[in-house]
């Protein structure tokens, strides 16, 4: 197949430098310029932790991340938890504090646009569970919906992402062994990583993928996130700030969300598609591509910039629908693509490189969103333990999926913007 | 061959939802048609999703419809329900989109685009659930 990263995204979208919509936007005018993400950290990730609260989890992060930052808690008046927002304000007696309500990547955003508009000076973003998961006979509780018509049937997400997943499969031909091929790849960067849940439980190949039993059709057990507890926490700050920090400064150079309704309520149709529809592409099966455009163009970036791409990983297939969602393959071509192993560990794109929700961390449903990132800003800084992929500078994150109708993209990278 | 459960989670009917329900009971599969735009809606709402308007009305579907995706579940979401078991998204003929379970066929025959019809069954105290089965069995 030829595939390059020379070749201009599918669709018709210039790659490296579009500027498009941005010819009046003068560079200090970046939304984030002023704002650099100054430290990161991942609790202990296990199947359990005993003892641990979400709270408590929470709570170690965030003091892991201000001590990455150089930072402590007298230094922040902003919170984002999402539901433990308010406690931590509370509890830690951080008020009076701006207080964010946004989920996943949207939280870093979110904080990120508090700093550069002056409501607060430093912000935590964190989140952690524990002691959640208790009834083990039953599926997470995070991926258990309870809609009216949707819990008599039996969905839980596994199910719901295996309904997008089929479609791609009745449309373009995508097979078992192309997920596989993701699910062999994701789970031998968390064999590989020291941090992992599952650290050396592989190395896997596509076949041993399949052998496993199935869960719901197409996926089987290793094609699936496992879950676990654990919490993480990011910490952001002014850009004027950074020379009293720790470690290396990274900024946020563009994020962007899509949303096409609640998640888990409605049928997750692939041909879902709603008025703001650029062309027949843009429904709920690629989710993210818009997303995707903007987050680019805000950081006045193409696809053929970025060295990795922490993709969020709760099935294989998704995957494989977000690498053509966000423009670094064509509609259907997202199975040859990982096939030719674009996504390997030294690919033109290694992808979801600590392992992911499948091998690395699925604690709950907000830590393991706000984990993609954390891994993005490890990259470029140059820190990661295993599959530190050479001279990264500019890494993508991503959350959310289509079986949940949303998906986040953020951009990171070492230059100010 | 994949059969109905019984037994299975339910949430609680609201004032919205009631007039679904009960058809269901009363032997109708029922949708919400706008009078204004025509649109079909499915799940009940109190707007139309194709113009915002309020003028909504019940109307009987005649219960068929084509597969459009479906999933084998063979890890339940709970012990509650029995596997394997084919949750499915089915386009009604009458426009709109259902979520379902398929029964009365094989979990390996079931197809994109196989014509299905409705199918009413109990599965313990008052709740009937539409199951979907092949029209031509």
């Amino acid at each position: 197949m030829g595939h390059s990263r020379g070749v201009p995204g599918p669709r018709g979208q210039s790659d490296k430098g579009d500027r498009k919509g941005h010819d009046a936007m003068a560079p200090e005018s970046h939304p984030y310029r002023d704002v650099v993400v100054a430290g990161v950290f991942n609790t202990a990730q296990a199947r359990r932790l005993p003892g641990h609260t979400s709270a408590s989890i929470t709570v170690e992060a965030v003091h892991g991340a201000l001590a990455d930052a150089g930072l402590g808690l007298d230094d922040v008046d902003g919170v984002s938890a999402a539901d433990l927002s308010a406690r931590l304000i509370h509890d830690l007696r951080l008020g009076p504090a701006w207080r964010g309500t946004q989920y996943g990547l949207g939280m870093i955003a979110e904080a990120a646009l508090a700093i550069s508009a002056g409501m607060c000076d430093v912000a935590v973003v964190a989140s952690g569970e524990a002691g959640i998961h208790t009834d083990r006979a039953a599926t997470a509780p995070w991926t258990r919906p309870e809609n009216e018509f949707v819990i008599p049937w039996g969905l839980f997400t596994a199910a719901e992402f295996a309904l997008v997943a089929r479609r791609h499969m009745i449309e373009y031909g995508t097979t078992e062994d192309q997920m596989a091929t993701v699910a062999a790849t994701i789970r031998n960067n968390g064999h590989a990583n020291p941090e992992a849940v599952y650290h050396g439980r592989g190395p896997y190949t596509p076949a041993d993928i399949r052998a496993s039993r199935p869960i719901a059709e197409p996926f089987h057990l290793l094609d699936c996130a496992m879950t676990s507890e654990g919490g993480c926490a990011l910490v952001l700050t002014r850009a004027d700030r950074a020379r009293d920090l720790r470690a290396t400064p990274v900024y946020l150079l563009g994020m962007a969300a899509d949303s096409y309704g609640p998640a888990y309520q409605h049928p997750p149709a692939y041909d879902l598609a709603g008025r703001t529809a650029r062309d027949a592409d843009d429904r709920a099966g690629t989710v993210g591509r818009r997303a995707a455009d903007r987050a680019f163009r805000t950081a006045r970036l193409g696809r053929t910039d970025v060295d990795v791409l922490e993709l969020y990983d709760p099935f294989s297939f998704e995957v494989i629908r977000q690498l053509e969602a966000f423009g670094f393959c064509a509609p259907g071509e997202g199975g040859p693509f990982v096939a030719d192993g674009h996504i390997a560990p030294d690919g033109k794109y290694p992808a979801t490189t600590d392992g992911g929700l499948m091998s690395y961390s699925h604690a709950g449903s907000n830590p393991q969103m706000l984990q993609r990132a954390i891994r993005a800003v490890q990259q470029v800084r140059g820190t990661c333990a295993s599959t530190q992929i050479p001279g990264a500078r500019v890494a993508l994150a991503s959350a959310g999926g289509s079986g949940a109708l949303f998906n986040q993209v953020a951009l990171f990278g070492t230059e100010r913007p | 061959m994949l059969e109905p459960q019984t037994g299975v989670p339910l949430n609680p009917v609201t004032p919205l939802t009631a007039p679904f329900w009960d058809g269901c009971a009363e032997g109708e599969l029922r949708y919400q048609r706008c009078t204004a735009c025509g649109t079909a809606n499915f799940t009940p709402t109190d707007l139309c999703r194709g113009c915002t308007s309020r003028e909504l009305e019940w109307r009987v579907s005649a219960g068929l419809g084509t597969v459009y995706s479906w999933t084998v579940v063979h890890r339940p979401v709970t012990p509650s329900f029995t596997t394997p078991y084919a949750v499915a998204i089915v386009d009604l003929d009458e426009g709109y989109r259902m979520l379902t379970n398929l029964i009365g066929v094989e979990a390996d025959a079931v197809r994109e685009g196989m014509r299905v019809r409705v199918d009413l069954h109990g599965v313990g105290g008052e709740r009937v659930l539409p199951y979907f089965r092949p029209q031509f069995p």
